[in-house]
């Protein structure tokens, strides 16, 4: 036999875990060695499943590992819609079939299995029906999505985790939702009664209906599902049935082929997750190292990591894993960690519990009341972070531990977690990782890149507000200030500085630069204080002593281009335009020989103004109706729109008329970045709304509002905000919205990292915007009114102003001569830019004129 | 700059405009012998002159920068791509090998007169 060199590794599964191990796999050079064939069952590479429910929100693509659809190392090759069909120890093949069915064999030197577990549907009459689903995949919830389309009730069996993030996302489709458990409470596994009762009286105020100790009978209905019959209790009438009763491993593969499998189900495995073959592995949901499975992503991961390990040649081995889960369920929090159920032996239960607002609290201590064993958490779960490292690490309690858990405002306690603490129980980092990564001869300054880099907090985000703790100290420790200055004159961020100016009422940078500032101000400052004094004050850009604050465009109302002359941008809104407009359009730029573009934002560019020919441009725009569009500005530039249900035969509502709407209420707008808006009349998205700052998507219902989207460098999709909403409602939330983030962005900072900075994400714009949770909203509404009342055109109002009027001269002592570096070429039948090799005179023999 | 109105040396100047034509923290163009200059006004009362073409985007636009200072420097950023200029010697700030030209400019009974280019030091 022929030495070979490279072997062959074939990963059955392309969930989370087998991601996870591919990754791994690549980061940690085994594919040095190794080539990697990576067989997915479902059309779809990995997601993620831990937030499956938001599909309905986000879509496919926001939940995707790896949307390319393939790895960056080419020595991964990934084989999507392919199954493995079994596969034989002894000659080390494994028989493959494709999409379409086609068999193949392929030869292994390590097979790793992580083909996951799937949902167990008890076996009652009916469970078959049309109607019956389970909750695992994004096929399911599109097939789930469809048939609730033309339901109103649907129930869900099994009121675990995931039965009740099943349960939401009947609730989210609009259905009346039953939740059908058969033990005496809800989430058995991870809360005791009192936290189980707690959980229920939550879920019932949301409208949902809750069975517990109720066992499903029989599921009803002839062909399609009609309702349940219970034991004991009325029928439930139900068109949509889901099946979440746990899960079991897929361990068939293995069986086929011969290998132990534990008594419970799941591929046996040792500590190294090698099965009863030397090279075969499993890992995940499918595995069971030492006889017990793990439904847990956590456990799953750091058996990825193991194996790859133990490929390398490592010692890493896998001893157990940290069940503890928090979540947030129909907006609920629920934690439950270590020893939940107070087993181990004199153990005391420490508990809070507030009937009134649904929080329910326990602390399982040790029998000297000096260590941390466990706990439960529903109804506010922002302890979790302090806890559950308490737990793994076994640092002593503080003298009070009832501090902990009782409500903040009362002092609470500062803890100091010892370095080999766990800080992220998903990818297994602990603090000391943490400190390595922000210290000497690491990367980090910022929580946000710990995250980045050492992967903590990036899968449940549990951790987060911990990892910024321990980011934080460790900077204060060090004496390092995280430097948020604006520039050299402001020891301020600009969120502080827009805070200082409203309070002082100032309206000049001469007077904000002298009491809060030093030196002369600079090209950050400036426009900054500028584009602050312009959201407060409404003025006019180019008045007093403001002009000389303003950027490069906003200083002539337009933008300047590579040879020094402009662009001038009309405000089409929503891109809706009379034929009359438009060929005055053509006619201005044929009359000034003017390059012309259409633009992404649905109008029109016109190339190669100079600068004294603005006023006389913009006269005959202005007469004809049109008014300034703002490309220049750091302000709202368009709100784009599909033609809607005027014209479309698929439109369901009138997006032109919305997005001609939004951009005049919010034209003029200065904000910290440019702001772009997109309306589309249906779920077909031709606006392209979810990539601009904010997006309006119809339903049949009303609008559906997404924020934070962009393109450019750092695309971002916009994610729900809020959903089926009226206009008023949508307009309310928007002014809100914008309000807000126009008052706390840093400078140059868009939505989208701007939502991401913001101490609890989305979650914390929606508590702000949509619950009003910082009691903000009727001021930011009577801001942005004060904006839109106070709105004018800043060109009609420049031309009117003799004084703004004569800066837009080529020389001050020659205004009626064009600046002889600027020159054109032709190119397209089009005018462009001539290249500039260097400073051009005109000689002397040009008339100047002398001012009087 | 000084106020000088000795005859002999305003001659070598071209009167360009008033003075309030150039707003605090501000600038102008002009045509100085053909060339376009621009002309600058500080915050403390100073009148800088210096070739209006920047050399780092090719084009003629310094006097629509933003004044301010960087530490003590008075400077313009060019309102291209916003390299800082020294309004005393022409330096750019950021890249030691490029210098824009300046002139001689003196304000006079509240009018601003440009010389020629000053010699390099």
């Amino acid at each position: 036999m022929s030495p070979k060199h490279r072997k062959t590794l074939v990963v059955a599964g392309h969930g989370m875990v087998g991601h996870r191990f591919v990754q791994a796999a690549i980061e940690r050079g085994l594919t040095e060695t190794h080539d990697i064939v990576v067989v997915g069952e479902e059309s779809r590479p990995a997601y993620d499943r831990v937030a499956l429910t938001s599909f309905f929100e986000v879509g496919a693509d926001e939940l995707s590992f790896l949307p390319s659809g393939e790895y960056d190392d080419p020595r991964v090759r990934l084989v999507l819609g392919a199954t493995v069909d079994g596969f034989d120890p002894e000659t080390r093949t494994v028989l493959l079939s494709d999409a379409q069915g086609q068999e193949s064999v392929l030869t292994y030197d390590e097979l790793v299995l992580a083909t996951g577990a799937a949902p167990f549907v008890p076996p009652v009459p009916g469970h078959d029906l049309d109607g019956c689903f389970v909750y695992r995949t994004i096929d399911d919830l599109e097939a789930i999505r469809d048939a609730a389309a033309g339901a109103t009730v649907g129930a869900v069996i099994g009121g675990g985790l995931l039965g009740l993030e099943a349960a939401n996302a009947l609730a989210q489709l609009g259905l009346e939702t039953h939740v059908v458990e058969m033990a005496p409470r809800l989430m058995a596994v991870q809360v005791d009664d009192a936290g189980g009762a707690t959980l229920v009286r939550h879920i019932e105020k949301l409208g949902l209906h809750v069975h517990t100790g109720a066992r499903t009978e029989q599921v009803l209905g002839a062909e399609r599902v009609e309702g349940l019959a219970l034991a004991d209790e009325e029928p439930i009438p139900a068109e949509v049935v889901v099946f979440s009763a746990g899960i079991r491993p897929r361990d068939q593969l293995a069986r086929t082929a011969g290998l132990d499998v534990a008594e419970r189900g799941g591929v046996l495995v040792d500590e190294r997750c090698r099965t009863s073959d030397e090279h075969v592995w499993a890992i995940g949901e499918c595995a069971a190292p030492g006889g017990r499975m793990y439904g847990l992503v956590a456990p799953g991961y750091a058996m990825a990591e193991v194996v790859v390990d133990a490929l390398l040649g490592g010692p890493g081995s896998f001893t157990g894993a940290d069940m503890s889960t928090k979540l947030k369920l129909l907006g609920v929090d629920v934690a439950s960690f270590g020893d939940a159920f107070a087993a181990t032996d004199g153990a005391l239960e420490l508990v809070y519990a507030d009937a009134v607002t649904g929080v329910y609290k326990k602390l399982v201590l040790s029998a000297d009341g000096r260590q941390l064993l466990g706990g439960i958490l529903v109804g506010d779960a922002s302890a979790y972070g302090v806890l559950r490292p308490m737990v793994s690490s076994g640092i002593a309690l503080p003298d009070n531990p009832e501090e902990l858990i009782l409500p903040v405002g009362r002092g609470g306690v500062e803890l100091g977690l010892p370095d080999e603490a766990q800080v992220c129980s998903c990818n297994d980092v602990t603090k000391a990782q943490i400190l390595e990564a922000v210290g000497e001869g690491g990367t980090c300054d910022s929580a946000s890149c710990v995250t980045r880099c050492t992967k903590a907090g990036s899968t449940c985000g549990s951790c987060k507000p911990v990892v910024k703790k321990v980011v934080e100290e460790f900077f204060a420790a060090q004496g390092r200030v995280v430097d948020k200055s604006l520039c050299e004159h402001f020891p301020l961020t600009r969120q502080e500085l827009f805070d200082v100016v409203a309070v002082h009422g100032y309206t000049r940078f001469d007077d904000i630069v002298e009491a809060h500032g030093r030196g002369r101000g600079c090209d950050v400052c400036k426009p900054t204080v500028a584009s602050i004094l312009a959201s407060q004050l409404n003025g006019h850009v180019l008045e007093g002593p403001t002009r000389t604050l303003q950027d490069t465009n906003d200083a002539y109302l337009a933008n300047i281009q590579r040879n020094g002359t402009y662009s001038v941008v009309p405000r089409i809104p929503g891109g809706e335009i009379t034929p009359e407009k438009l060929i005055v359009i053509g006619q201005v730029a044929q009359d000034f020989g003017l390059y012309t573009k259409i633009t992404g934002g649905q109008r029109i560019d016109l190339f190669g103004a100079r600068m004294e020919q603005l006023p006389e441009i913009w006269r005959r725009l202005v007469d004809a109706g049109f008014e300034s569009g703002h490309a220049y500005g750091k302000s709202l530039r368009t709100v784009k729109s599909c033609v809607g249900s005027t014209w479309c035969r698929y439109g369901v509502q009138d997006s032109v008329q919305l997005a001609i709407d939004l951009e005049l209420r919010y034209r003029g707008l200065r904000s910290p970045h440019k702001l772009k808006g997109g309306v589309s009349g249906c779920a077909r998205e031709c606006a392209e709304a979810r990539g601009k700052d904010f997006g309006v998507i119809a339903t049949e219902k009303g609008w559906n509002l997404y924020v934070g989207g962009n393109g450019g460098a750092t695309p971002a999709h916009a994610r729900l905000l809020a959903g089926d909403l009226d206009r008023d409602t949508l307009i309310r939330y928007l002014d809100r919205f914008l309000m807000y983030y126009i008052r706390t962005a840093d400078r140059l900072q868009r939505t989208a990292p701007w939502i991401d900075s913001l101490d609890g994400g989305l979650d914390r714009v929606r508590e702000i915007v949509v619950d009003d949770a910082l009691g903000l909203g009727s001021e930011l509404e009577a801001a942005m009114a004060w904006h839109v009342d106070g709105y004018f055109d800043e060109w009609r109002e420049t031309l009117d102003d003799p004084d703004k009027l004569a800066r837009f001269v080529s020389f001050v002592n020659a205004p009626d001569t064009p600046d002889p570096n600027i020159t054109f070429r032709a190119e397209r039948e089009q005018a462009v830019p001539g290249e500039s090799s260097g400073p051009v005179a005109l000689g002397t023999t040009i008339p100047v004129g002398a001012p009087r | 700059m000084s106020t000088s109105t000795d005859p002999a040396v305003l001659t070598a100047y071209t009167v360009v405009c008033r003075l309030d034509q150039i707003e605090v923290e501000g600038g102008v163009a002009a045509l100085v012998g053909g060339v376009a200059v621009a002309i600058f006004r500080t915050h403390d009362g100073n009148v800088y002159a210096m070739s209006n073409y920047d050399p780092c985007s090719r084009a003629s636009v310094l006097a629509r920068g933003i004044v301010g200072t960087r530490g003590e420097i008075p400077y313009v950023a060019s309102p291209m791509h916003k390299q800082a200029f020294d309004l005393r010697t022409g330096q750019c700030l950021d890249d030691a090998a490029i210098r824009v030209p300046t002139y001689d400019v003196r304000v006079a009974d509240g009018m601003v007169l440009v010389g020629g280019p000053r010699q390099e030091t």
